[in-house]
């Protein structure tokens, strides 16, 4: 046991201090913890002024401490377990934890270490209860949890959207033999059968044959080897295809089957890697047999044998392709590792109901897929993933689908899949990487009386160019790489460093100037005709938009020229339609604070609602960018409403309503909204769906499909784009659709 | 995690298969030099053959229009090929040959006789092994058969498809092309071999395919074979003190699921004698049992990795149920004999050095039977069948084999399905060759 390794306490295990319900996951090689803990977050929280002075701020500004709950995961390699543990003693400061739950073939053999060492009871659980139970977690939580593998194409992971209900399901666990499970719903499950041809079969016949003792080695042989001087192909039998039956010639007829007509020397890559077919084949056809008899299409597949290693991954991915003529695509799990021991935590935190919450996986403290090319050594790959680590924070709000959506087994969020599109892809890091310096600033700027908070923010960016260099070489590490998923990193990683808000004084700064101007717009949009005025609405709802502080165009613009103003935007814009008949609910989607959402969105939601139409608007619940957060929206509607009688009783009369989206991202996805949300939008009998902004209806939901009339509006401020999309910077995208027809 | 081990099995007595079975053959030996030296002709013959052999060249030149003069009418009409009768199968490991003898010769025929036929005749049934790995399987040959209007005897040759060449010189030797004959060949062999049996013996062979051959041959021999019945199955597989071969009437056989294990294996559905599907197959066959044993015991021949397994515990290889759990794994209804993974113990340094060779070739023997015990429980489920007959030369001598294939078709799927075995195990391919010569279809 090497216990010579030292821990950087502060990266592995984190928040330790509070840490309460263990579980624990051993198998052969490798240990998975997990624990539960809370963790200190400040946060930015705003709160109206009691009384108004004239030149006070509308509203303050108050860092606030909030609690937030996390599970962390790490995974390592059996050798460090004492060490671990040793590790995790001397850092438990104030538990009452008195059990740890443990699953996993390994469990016992290290039961009474455990024991001894962190004085917890070792309470076993069922290996396959806690496998099922983990599975439906991360399928649940985690957006683009499963994936295809396809070896030769640009993008070797293509991320499956989560599927609003993900039972039923088959998994086929390949251990050191094969357990195949039909999943029905969250308790029901039943193995239906299983084979004792599996991981251990590779493993124990392949160091036979080829005195290869690891695992991994093995699979590296296999890589290299040909499989064809050891197998007796069709071809060998017939001299070419068995044509009446369509089986081609390179077709494997009798696995090693050329092993037993030669007194020949065979290689050791080649017999691992016929070993690895006849294996990966022989699970395939079993997986295929007992999908068709259950009538199952999603086939998850599972178990140290498949285990982020690409080279099983394809031969299982190649096998059943074959069996099923592609009607059955394998599908594998990015934190498939950690099955065992989420599900071991959870029966153990059962008291909690964390299936009741909503969990996202935080980016910033999650190691994300590694990548395990085959070429790798060994030995490098093994130091390189000794310390594995997945991160999942409990949402304040459960997150369920648009109602609204017309397929949401079909939805995605996201324009563009950068882990697809190369080029895109470079420009995008590129775009985040260059932007860093202005963010570092801002985040700085935020927390002046902190005199920490250089050092906070270095390390901030630090760790967010660590990430971006890491997909830069894995843009498959957390799923799709996207637009969205980058932001989205950003924004963990500057909460990670207490940055919850760095754009707090500005937002405050740009809203009691923009409501010094309410009263003034609204009359002179009430002086105009009609016709006018809609066009106006439209208008002016763009402008605004232009003011974001996200897009670094624009921020240029603004941080040079101070004139560039309302009016001046406006001209700049170009082509656009009007709106249809009046509806009975309008669902909008805010973007930016300032003068986006008071001289832009407010009024036209006026319009709407002089036209009787009742309107919810739905900000971010957390802080992102410049974004207007429904904290501060109610705050700005409380004002507005002081100033305008239409606002006023239609918030009396509660025709307009504010929710949250339950989202902290600039972008949106509508499979992920609050419940409450998704509540209103039903009983509102909702039928008009408005996106506003960049990050909401371009890099995600333009190709969205509603079951609505919806409209997608944003001005493109990021030149790149513009001209992606066949346009000039700061052109209008008006997107008017009639549920599925395209119309604007 | 699944299936029986086969522990039970241990001490099943092997006797009863072995006796009728022709002893094996010397170990082969793989230098090209020998291989000439496999179908050695006595004496007697070679001279023979020395001498038909001027008349071939003649004779093939006009190969074509003699091949239908010679065509014999019987009594019933019937149109009859000449002697000699053959059915051939060329598989991946092995071919068999079928050949009828006629014991119904009339004297005028006999005089008509060319020499060489006779050669043939007499070299084929005064020898129950040919060169060094030729055999033919006493035990099998049908007597008295009346097929297509005479009468003989039918025997069951079988040699590997390595010593094809020898094969073919020696049918090259004896001026085989003068009898003009159809050769029907089936298998892949008849697609690969087919330009050598042109090129080297003057041989034009009618290529058949063989699962219209194979379910052919299992229609006509459980049809004409009585006594012992052809078809048999093991009473009581689950129960290893009483389980006995019992035989079975395959009078309304379909739908059957026919599984073919010959070097890989082939899974039919047949529902009538015309209609038959492959529904599957795997490549982890009789090629498979043996290139492995050969790998990690150093064997070189089926009986000899057979004779290996049946000494071997395959427990000591594979990892059981008990093993993982200590007992039966109760939540999922696992007995704790159950192979929880095969070969799952080699993992550890200390146990591959405390196992034997025979224990790796049991360890061998049973995975690969119990997952085409399996894989053919799960199309059977699929294409909804009760029935299944197993066939294929892994089943020769392997009563190991076929014991285990019935107690996981019983015991898995609770007495459901019935696992059923026949004589000729490997020889139904060449018998639907013979007859498709005979009676075309």
């Amino acid at each position: 046991m090497d216990k010579s390794i030292t821990l950087p306490p502060n990266e592995i295990f984190r928040n330790l201090e509070n840490a309460k319900r263990f579980a624990i996951d051993i198998g052969g090689s490798l240990t998975k913890l997990a624990y539960y803990s809370t963790v200190q977050h400040k946060v930015a929280k705003v709160r109206s002024f009691d009384h108004t002075a004239k030149d006070d701020p509308l509203y303050e500004i108050s860092m606030q401490e909030e609690i937030l709950a996390r599970l962390h995961f790490i995974k390592f390699e059996n050798a460090y377990i004492e060490t671990c543990l040793d590790f995790i003693k001397d850092h438990l400061v104030n538990t009452d934890t008195k059990v740890i739950k443990a699953t996993g073939g390994g469990a016992h053999k290290f039961k009474d270490l455990i024991e001894k060492k962190l004085k917890l009871r070792v309470d076993k659980e069922d290996e396959m209860t806690c496998l099922i139970k983990g599975c439906n977690f991360v399928l649940r939580n985690i957006p683009h949890e499963a994936f295809v593998y396809v070896k030769h194409a640009d993008s070797e992971f293509r991320f499956q959207n989560t599927h609003p209900d993900i039972f039923p399901y088959l998994l086929i666990n390949i251990g050191s033999g094969v357990s195949i499970i039909k999943v029905e719903s969250e308790d029901t499950f039943e193995r239906v059968g299983g084979s004792s041809i599996g991981g251990g079969t590779f493993w124990g016949l392949g160091a036979l044959l080829t005195k290869t003792k690891r695992f991994d080695e093995l699979l590296q042989l296999a890589s290299k080897g040909q499989h064809t001087s050891v197998d007796m192909l069709v071809k060998d039998i017939y001299g070419g295809s068995y044509v009446s039956l369509g089986l081609t010639g390179d077709l494997i007829a009798s696995s090693f089957g050329k092993s037993a007509t030669a007194d020949k020397e065979f290689s050791k890559e080649d017999m691992a890697k016929s070993l690895l077919h006849m294996i990966s084949n022989d699970i395939g056809q079993l997986a295929c047999l007992y999908a068709r008899l259950h009538n199952l299409t999603r086939v998850y597949f599972g178990g140290f044998f498949i285990r982020g290693h690409p080279v099983t991954m394809h031969t299982i991915t190649y096998s059943i392709n074959f069996f099923t003529k592609g009607e059955v695509q394998a599908l594998f799990l990015r934190h498939e590792g950690y099955l065992g021991t989420i599900g071991a935590f959870l029966k153990g935190a059962e008291e909690d109901n964390p299936n009741q919450y909503s969990w996202g996986e935080n980016y910033a403290g999650s190691s994300g897929l590694m990548s395990t090319s085959p070429d790798l050594n060994p030995m490098q790959r093994a130091r390189s993933g000794t310390f594995d680590m997945l991160e999942m924070d409990r949402l304040e709000r459960q997150l369920v689908n648009l109602p609204l959506l017309q397929d949401p087994s079909s939805y995605i969020p996201d324009t563009v899949d950068l882990s697809e599109d190369a080029l895109a892809r470079e420009y995008w890091l590129y775009c985040f990487e260059e932007a860093l310096d202005g963010v570092v600033k801002r985040a700085v700027a935020s927390q002046p009386d902190l005199p920490e908070a250089a050092e906070r923010a270095e390390k901030f960016r630090h760790k967010y160019l660590h990430k971006l260099q890491t997909l830069r070489h894995q843009p498959f590490a957390y799923g799709s790489l996207t637009v969205r998923s980058l932001l989205d990193t950003r924004e963990h990683c500057l909460n990670e460093f207490n940055f919850p808000d760095p754009y707090s004084k500005i937002k405050q700064r740009e809203n009691d100037m923009a409501l010094k101007y309410f009263q003034k717009a609204v009359k002179s949009l009430e002086e105009l005709s009609w016709e006018q005025r809609q066009f106006a609405l439209v208008r002016g709802l763009l402008a605004g938009n232009v003011f974001d502080w996200g897009a670094k165009a624009v921020s240029d613009v603004l941080e040079s020229d101070p004139e560039f103003g309302f009016e001046q935007a406006k001209r700049q814009l170009e082509g656009m339609k009007a709106l249809g008949p009046p509806h009975k609910c309008a669902l909008f989607f805010v973007d930016n604070s300032g003068i986006d959402i008071i001289l832009g969105v407010f009024p036209f939601v006026r319009e709407l609602l002089c036209r009787g139409t009742e309107v919810v608007l739905a900000s971010n619940s957390s802080p992102a960018l410049n974004d207007v957060t429904n904290n501060e929206l109610q705050i700005l509607t409380e004002r507005i409403a002081a100033m305008d009688p239409v606002i006023q009783s239609a918030v009396k009369e509660d025709r307009l309503t504010l929710v949250q989206s339950g989202s902290s991202s600039p972008c949106l996805d509508l499979s992920r909204l609050d419940k409450v949300l998704a509540g209103v939008v039903r009983e509102r009998h909702t039928d008009l769906v408005i996106i506003e902004g960049m990050g909401r209806a371009i890099h995600t939901n333009y190709y969205a499909l509603l079951s609505c009339e919806s409209l997608k509006m944003a001005v493109i401020k990021n030149s790149w784009l513009a001209d992606r999309l066949g346009g000039k910077l700061f052109s209008v995208v008006f997107k008017y659709e009639v549920k599925d027809v395209k119309t604007g | 995690m699944e299936k029986r081990n086969g522990h039970h099995g241990e001490n099943e007595p092997e006797t009863g298969e072995n006796e009728e079975t022709a002893p094996a053959p010397p170990k082969q030996s793989c230098s090209r030099s020998d291989e000439s030296n496999i179908f050695i002709l006595d004496g007697n013959n070679t001279e023979t053959t020395t001498t038909g052999g001027c008349a071939t060249t003649d004779e093939r030149r006009t190969s074509t229009s003699n091949y239908s003069s010679r065509q014999k009418i019987d009594s019933l009409g019937k149109i009859r090929p000449p002697f000699p009768w053959f059915g051939m199968d060329i598989g991946g490991t092995l071919v068999k040959l079928v050949y009828f003898e006629p014991k119904d010769i009339t004297a005028e025929e006999e005089q008509e006789e060319v020499e060489n036929l006779k050669s043939i005749r007499r070299y084929l049934t005064s020898n129950i092994a040919y060169g060094k790995t030729g055999i033919r399987d006493v035990h099998l040959e049908m007597k008295d058969l009346t097929i297509c209007g005479r009468t003989g005897n039918l025997h069951f040759i079988r040699f590997p498809t390595q010593d094809l060449p020898a094969f073919l010189q020696m049918a090259r030797n004896k001026h085989f092309s003068s009898l003009h004959t159809t050769l029907c060949a089936t298998g892949g062999g008849a697609y690969k071999f087919e330009f050598d049996f042109r090129q080297m013996a003057d041989l034009q062979l009618l290529k058949l395919d063989e699962l219209d051959c194979l379910i052919r041959g299992v229609l006509y021999i459980d049809s004409v074979v009585s006594n012992p019945s052809e078809c048999y199955y093991y009473e009581n597989p689950t129960d290893p003190e009483h389980c006995v071969q019992k035989p079975f009437t395959l009078e309304n056989p379909y739908p059957l699921l026919l599984v073919n294990i010959g070097s890989g294996v082939s899974i039919l559905a047949v529902y009538s004698k015309n209609n038959y599907k492959r529904v599957t197959g795997t490549s982890l066959g009789g090629g498979t049992f043996l290139g492995l044993c050969c790998l990690l015991t150093g064997c070189s021949s089926f009986e000899e990795a057979l004779e290996m397994a049946s000494q071997g515990e395959s427990t000591h290889v594979d990892k059981l149920v008990r093993d993982i759990y200590g007992g039966d794994y109760e939540r999922f209804g696992l007995p704790g004999w159950a192979v929880a993974s095969s070969f799952g113990n080699m993992v550890c340094k200390e146990k591959r050095e405390s196992i034997s060779k025979e224990d790796l070739a049991r360890a061998t023997l049973v995975s690969i039977t119990n997952n085409i015990g399996s894989i053919t429980r799960m199309v059977a489920l699929n294409e909804n069948i009760e029935r299944v007959v197993f066939v294929g030369n892994f089943l020769r001598v392997n009563t190991l084999s076929m014991k285990l294939l019935a107690y996981a078709m019983d015991y898995w799927s609770k007495g459901q399905l019935k696992a059923l075995f026949l004589r000729h195990e490997g020889y139904f391919g060449s018998v639907g060759a013979l007859l498709e010569l005979l009676d075309p279809s």
